[in-house]
């Protein structure tokens, strides 16, 4: 194979004091430190890298950063197995492993290449005109797996991502020679100065040839302060000029690596004038076979011989659509590599140049696994020209991609068939060779002013853009020439785009999927819009350019999820005391944003046994609870009483200091989203209770209607969830062992009443006790200083044997509300629940004022007699339990629906089931026998009217 | 991600900010017509181009404020406290 | 002519000539029976199925840019009709059963894949929620099956299932006949199928304004393409329908909203169900390109800009990590945002306006894509007969005074 090392000064970024041992496919390869994986791979004479995605084409590396379409490989294995990439990106250490993608077994040998064969057949958008009978389905797995790539790893990923985020005053986005200027004027100017390079180099494309200017900008740069991030990549701009970009922090596939490394890092940036110098990309000549290993952009073998020290080939062949081909034969010729001949496909005045001259398109490439020669088509007649290299030089493409997407608009620049940026984009200037800038000194005068001029908040001078020199139309090409390397668009795919009418940009890349690959069209998007425009007849500016979207390279999920990942993700809350119910055997679970003990299992004991236990023993004796995540806010000022009257649906204006109420809180389209107790604490504060997942809504509800609506009621509202834990006690003994534990007498049943609320103490330790209860049983719900909740757990706790009192948790909880016909939001109401639907259109009646979502309670919906409403089911087989979201309908499925059950636990109290239901006209329905079906099984049921136990309450007063 | 400029915090991500959609928005009372009370729920302008709107500075000082913004290009134009009319010209 | 394996030898030797264009390129006429505003996928099938069904040919669409370029071309492809409502469940399963036999009625392959779409419950509410949706389903005549844990991980093996997940995986349900379908392939194969029944599908063609009659019926449009007069006009332009409207005279109960996807780059399979986790809010499923087809939250602040907030992409991202740890090494390659018209309750809006003859199709909010088929078949109904399609009948702009609202997302507690 043709490859080979080329003596020093050739080689810029490798060490050829140390060498590197990796492997491809298995096999043992070495390179130099600071060899691409690419680079060492050609140096080992290896051409075939992977294979294509429609036709398994063996395929070479084609380009030289991340343009590249074609040289993709899977690197590593185990959890930091990491997909495509791109080979001229990866550096090469010790131990590298890597692996070709889409090809099996190998891309040297490849089953799959068989679809290669039948290429005829599988013209652009084949798959819309076939494979539809019997069904797509039935084609579709295999094709599957003919398509996509590399492989994704199985195992969580190991390592860490990280996200910084800065605001310098000027941002600089490349680091080429049109970048270093701007940066270091901008900052020589006294910006706070920011620079971002891809490689790890400074100097672009000049970083690896001896460039005494390029090398003093780069001092320059240093000299002047400003802050350089190599290795990183902007890849977005979002709205308002954020810019982000992705830092490479460690490089894939190194063997020896710690056991989390930080492997990424997402810088977001806000500057507040944003330069962007991202150079330019090579656009390939079109003509057939272009894909054949040995076919590569001229300006990727320049760079493999400048920073690698790497020749591509013995014998190279220049095809030029482009002065710049020129240079380039010149500068290969320069490092020792032979250049047979230039064939400039375009007509006359050419420069002058010591390379054998022809003057013709390509004709044919000759050989088949590698380039072997070429044939050309002259005026006089065809030539054969031997060769090993075939060098694609077609002029350039500005990488406008961040001017785009900063909303800059493009125009074309008919003699270079580029698109450049038509003015500045708002809040960010392009410099360079994105600008459409080629010449250097221009462009180094250019970049300093506008870096300067941005530096002081001036108006950037503007750009000249004067493109690359001419380049010849791109014509259609028959045979196999590909337009997207990656996809396998061909010449003649464009065609078939343009005969169907397929011509709009957009359906031109929706129809071929020209430019969707994971290069995402670097080297094809332009070809493919000028060959539409060819063939069409339009100029190229009104065919235009698809969107350029972010990312403008790939960047990992990892890097954009950062933190955010494992216990990070959403952290959870936890209670105050959760060590010590930990350490007296609870069981936890999520809840919302909270774990929450949902049960305290004994020995042999389960979640049910244990709940069913737990609830009796609230029952029988008395239980303890922790309810410290309910939603508390504290409502304060002359007109809160006013202001709760229009947030409620019931009146609590006139609650007496002291006294407590139970309310339901609307949206304003009715609809019940939250409810609690408030109880008024003086004249003009209240404590207010919400629902553990309400109290954010309900808080930020609040805060609309008061600053929005009624911004003249003078009222404060304050969340204090986080400072109050809540120990609740329930049941018959509830007392008996709150006054064993201490607390004061003037708490006792008789000297307090039900729904009130009483500052006390203990030990110094302030206490707001509320008689309330969740739970149908005598219930006290101590709030206390939340960093002393597990003292006042221990201290109760110590109390236990004297009455027999259980620990509880939520499961046992939702048991004895159930029994007790207590609804709770979001499981037995949902979205379409109003108050009467759960017995308070009395409440509704009773009130004269207007209050939030009243007006909706008017509305011939509302008056609805089959509305859905809250009733109790008791199963006729009284050892079942309703499944929770059965359906009550008149017949087995298919049917209409009645309503649902909400809510069914096994009630120990009752040792029967018991059951809510939402049930079309509900209350008109009781003692109603009906049908409930779960997954085809039957359930009879009766309607009751809750509560299913003690129905005068005379429990809540002890 | 846009930036908001809070009247009393000053510039600040737009994921510190809660928006409560469109402003200016009167509430009818209890005697309006389903007709009226439908549309205060539910219809807007909801234009390609400026739109006064309020905004919470929610992980910050909470307060709402009054913003024109444009719908299309994201832009902020003015900036007033929730109680005032909205500025002419918008 | 007939798309076939035929066809593509006939295509293979005639290299390429044999083929004809998939629509016209026409002119724009003075004046059609009916006009369609809007060349998404919507506005497509409503003059498919006008022709079709209803036999009107004299039929033009008006497309402000090229066809399935709005929200058609900007989703992430999922077909599905797991509805609790049955005035839902019939119009969305209506309009999947169209689409199970719409790539042999229009002669273009969709691509439908009915892999399975799969909802993960990560909390015992989660299941209890999933037990109602899924015997609401039954009730409905709608295939669905509740999953257990296991059975979860075995059809996901890459999910994480482990207790100590963040949103530990309880179990969830299916609907077995949920799937994707190729996206622009439906636009495309409704164009294409509508063109030669004689519809004129007019793109780059942008409506300016309306004409008006002597009652305030409207009369034609004025567009960038000159003035076009019909009998009938129907909008089904998701994204815009209020600058539409706005233009006609009134308000619509919709906002609009910048919708997020993104896809990876592609790898082999690794994802063979459509699946979505109500609590991360997350929603993906793998093309058979081999992409990882990733949804996003709404940006919540309207917005007719096409792009979304990088803020709510990382959230999406993470959730999707949240979910699949693997994935943390796969590369994000292309990012978007549509336009969507959000209406309160998350249902559409598809019959007549306050301006006679001129009707609306609108309000899909975040899930238009699995309705084009129905969402043309009801709107082609209303505007051939100038009577609701009964399907279409509980979907009016008058819910919004009655209060009627079909609220799938508030009784499910779940985003569409």
């Amino acid at each position: 194979m043709p490859g080979y090392r080329l003596p020093a000064p050739a080689g810029q970024c490798i060490d050829r004091q140390q060498r590197v041992g990796f492997t491809f496919n298995g096999r043992a390869y070495q390179g130099y430190a600071g060899d691409t994986l690419a680079a060492a791979l050609l140096a080992n004479g290896v051409h075939r890298v992977a294979r294509s995605f429609k036709l398994h084409r063996p395929r070479g590396v084609w380009g030289c950063g991340l343009e590249e379409p074609c040289a993709l490989v899977d690197v590593g294995s185990g959890p930091r197995r990491t997909p495509n990439v791109r080979a001229t990106l990866l550096p090469i250490s010790e131990g590298l492993s890597v692996r070709s993608v889409n090809c099996w077994p190998g891309p040297e040998f490849d089953v799959g290449a068989v679809s290669g064969w039948l290429a005829p057949l599988l013209p652009a958008g084949f798959y819309y005109k076939t494979f539809m009978w019997p069904s797509w389905r039935a084609f579709e797995p295999t094709i599957r797996r003919m398509a996509g790539f590399g492989r994704i790893g199985t195992e969580p990923d190991p390592d860490h991502y990280e996200e910084i985020a800065l605001q310098p005053d000027v941002l600089v986005v490349g680091a080429g020679i049109a970048g270093l200027a701007a940066a270091a004027a901008a900052a020589r100017a006294g910006a706070r100065t920011v620079l971002l390079g891809a490689s790890a180099r400074l100097g672009g494309q000049c970083a690896w040839q001896e460039d005494a200017e390029a090398a003093g900008l780069a001092a320059a740069v240093r000299a002047a302060g400003v802050r350089i991030l190599t290795r990183t990549t902007a890849f977005g701009v979002y709205d308002h000029a954020l810019v982000c970009a992705h830092e490479t922090v460690t490089a894939d596939g190194a063997a020896q690596l710690p056991a989390c490394v930080l492997r990424e890092r997402l810088w977001k940036i806000r500057a507040r004038a944003v330069i962007a110098a991202t150079g330019a990309f090579e656009r390939p000549v079109l003509f057939a076979d272009n894909d054949r290993p040995g076919v590569m952009l001229a300006s990727a073998a320049l760079k493999f011989a400048g920073a690698y020290g790497v020749a591509c080939g013995r014998r190279a062949v220049m095809i030029a659509n482009s002065d710049a081909a020129y240079a380039q034969a010149a500068r290969l010729r320069a490092h020792g590599i032979e250049v047979a001949a230039l064939v400039d496909v375009r007509p006359g005045p050419h420069p002058p140049t010591e390379v054998p001259r022809l003057l013709g398109e390509v004709h044919a490439v000759h050989g088949a696994r590698a380039v072997a020669g070429v044939s050309v088509r002259t005026g006089a007649g065809l030539r054969h020209l031997a060769c090993d290299l075939l060098l694609s030089s077609g002029g350039f493409a500005p990488a406008v991609h961040l001017h785009s997407q900063a909303g800059g608009r493009l125009r074309f620049l008919e003699e270079s068939a580029m698109f450049v940026p038509d003015g500045p984009a708002p809040s960010l200037v392009s410099v360079g060779a994105c600008a459409g800038m080629f010449g250097r000194e221009a462009v180094l005068a250019h970049a300093r002013a506008v870096g300067e001029a941005l530096a002081r908040e001036c108006p950037a001078p503007a750009a000249a853009p004067d493109g690359c020199g001419r380049s010849a139309p791109l014509r259609p090409v028959a045979g196999k020439a590909f337009v997207d390397l990656q996809n396998d668009v061909t010449s003649a795919d464009v065609a078939l785009a343009a005969r169907e009418n397929y011509r709009s940009v957009e359906h031109l890349k929706r129809y071929t999927t020209t430019g969707m690959g994971t290069d995402q069209g670097k080297t094809s998007n332009l070809n493919a819009l000028l060959l539409m425009a060819q063939l069409t007849g339009q100029p190229a500016a009104a065919v235009g350019t698809t969107r350029f979207r972010p990312p403008f390279a790939p960047v990992s999920f990892g890097a954009l999820a950062g933190r955010r990942v494992g216990a990070l993700y959403r952290p959870l809350r936890r209670l105050p005391a959760h060590a010590w119910h930990e350490s007296h055997g609870a069981q936890f679970e999520i809840f919302g944003d909270w774990v929450r003990p949902v049960a305290y299992p004994q020995a042999g004991e389960d979640l049910n046994a244990a709940a069913q236990r737990e609830a009796l023993a609230v029952r029988r004796q008395a239980g303890l609870f922790d309810g410290s995540p309910l939603g508390k806010l504290e409502v304060y000022g002359p007109d809160a009483a006013e202001f709760l009257d229009l947030m409620y649906v019931g009146t609590l204006s006139n609650l007496g200091i002291g006294q407590a109420r139970y309310g339901l809180l609307l949206n304003e389209n009715g609809t019940l989203v939250d409810d609690g107790i408030v109880a008024r604490l003086s004249a003009r504060r209240f404590w207010v209770n919400t629902t553990t997942a309400g109290v954010e809504r309900t808080a930020a509800a609040f805060e609309e209607w008061l600053q929005c609506e009624y911004p003249h009621l003078r009222v404060l509202i304050t969340p204090v969830t986080a400072r109050w834990a809540n120990l609740t006690v329930a049941g018959p003994r509830a007392w008996d062992w709150l006054a064993a534990a201490g607390l004061d007498g003037a708490l006792a049943p008789g000297r307090t009443r039900h729904m009130s609320l009483t500052d006390s103490a203990l030990d110094g330790v302030p206490l707001r006790v509320l008689r309330a209860s969740f739970s149908g049983e005598l219930g006290y719900e101590i709030n206390l200083p939340a960093e002393r909740a597990a003292w006042l757990f221990e201290r109760v706790w110590a109390h236990a044997a004297a009455v027999r009192g259980s620990l509880y948790g939520i499961e046992a909880l939702q048991i004895l509300r159930t029994e007790k016909g207590y609804l709770h939001i979001g499981t037995d109401t949902d979205g379409t629940t109003q108050p009467q639907d759960v017995g308070f259109a009395r409440g509704v009646a009773r009130k004269a004022a207007d209050f939030v979502g009243r007006r909706s309670l008017l509305r011939p919906a509302a008056q609805d007699p089959e509305r859905l409403q809250l009733v109790g089911l008791l199963g006729v087989d009284p050892t079942q339990v309703l499944p929770v979201g059965a359906h009550i309908a008149p017949g087995p499925a298919p049917a209409v629906s009645e309503g649902h059950v909400t809510s069914s636990y096994r009630s120990p109290e009752l040792g029967r089931g018991v059951a809510l239901a939402l049930l079309k006209a509900g209350t008109r329905r009781s003692g109603e026998r009906l049908t409930a079906y779960h997954l085809g099984r039957a359930f009879a049921a009766e309607v009751v009217m809750p509560p299913f136990i003690d129905p005068t309450g005379a429990r809540l007063h002890g | 991600m846009m930036q908001l400029p809070c009247p009393w915090c000053g510039v600040r991500d737009e994921s510190e900010f809660v928006c409560g959609g469109a402003s200016h928005i009167v509430r009818p009372g209890l005697s309006a017509s389903d007709a009226e009370w439908g549309s205060y729920l539910f219809f807007r302008d909801n234009p390609k181009g400026p739109l006064r709107e309020r905004w919470r500075h929610a992980y910050g000082c909470g307060q709402w404020f009054n913003l024109m913004r444009d719908t299309l290009t994201h832009q902020v134009l003015s900036v007033y406290p929730m109680a005032e009319p909205p500025p002419a010209g918008g | 002519m007939r798309y076939s394996a035929l066809a593509l030898l006939r295509g293979a030797l005639s290299g390429g000539r044999s083929w004809q264009p998939a629509w016209r390129s026409p002119e724009p006429k003075a004046a059609y029976d009916v006009l369609i505003v809007g060349g998404g996928g919507h506005g497509l099938a409503s003059a498919y199925y006008l022709a079709r069904n209803h036999g009107v040919r004299n039929v033009a669409v008006l497309e402000r840019g090229w066809l399935g370029g709005g929200n058609t071309g900007r989703n992430t492809t999922i077909v599905r009709s797991n509805y609790l409502y049955p005035e839902s469940a019939r119009l969305y399963d209506f309009s999947l059963r169209l689409y199970e036999g719409l790539s042999r009625e229009l002669n273009f392959n969709l691509m439908l894949s009915q892999r399975g779409l799969i909802d993960l419950a990560h909390s015992r509410h989660d299941l209890d929620s999933m037990a109602r949706w899924v015997n609401s389903m039954h009730m409905n005549g709608i295939d669905a099956r509740l999953l257990s844990r296991e059975e979860i991980a075995a059809r996901l093996p890459l999910l994480d299932v482990s207790p100590e997940a963040r949103y530990p995986v309880l179990g969830g349900f299916e609907q077995p006949r949920g799937g994707t379908a190729r996206h622009d392939a439906v636009a495309w194969g409704y164009a294409r199928a509508a063109d030669a029944l004689g519809v004129d599908i007019v793109q780059n063609c942008e409506v300016t304004g309306f004409l008006r009659g002597g009652h305030g019926e409207v009369t034609g449009v004025t567009t960038s393409r000159g003035t076009i007069r019909a009998q009938r006009i129907g909008l089904a332009a998701a994204g815009h329908s209020s600058v539409l409207a706005a233009l006609a005279g009134f308000r619509l109960p919709v906002t609009s909203y910048a919708l997020q996807a993104m896809v990876s780059e592609p790898v082999k399979p690794a994802l063979d169900a459509v699946v979505l986790s109500p609590g991360t809010g997350a929603y993906l499923s793998q093309s058979d390109k081999g992409e990882m087809v990733i949804g996003a939250g709404l940006d919540l602040f309207a917005s007719y800009a096409q792009r979304g907030s990088f803020a709510v992409l990382q959230g999406v991202v993470a959730a999707t990590l949240a979910l699949f740890p693997s994935f943390s090494r796969l590369k994000l390659l292309r990012q978007w945002a549509g336009n969507v018209d959000v209406v309160h309750d998350s249902s559409p809006i598809i019959g007549p306006t306050p301006v006679p003859e001129l009707f609306i199709n609108c309000g899909w909010g975040t899930g238009g894509f699995k309705a084009i088929p129905a969402g043309g078949w009801t709107l082609a109904h209303v505007l051939a007969t100038g009577r609701s399609h009964p399907l279409a009948e509980p979907f009016q702009l008058e819910r919004f005074h009655s209060g009627r609202l079909i609220d799938e997302a508030a009784a499910a507690g779940i985003a569409h």
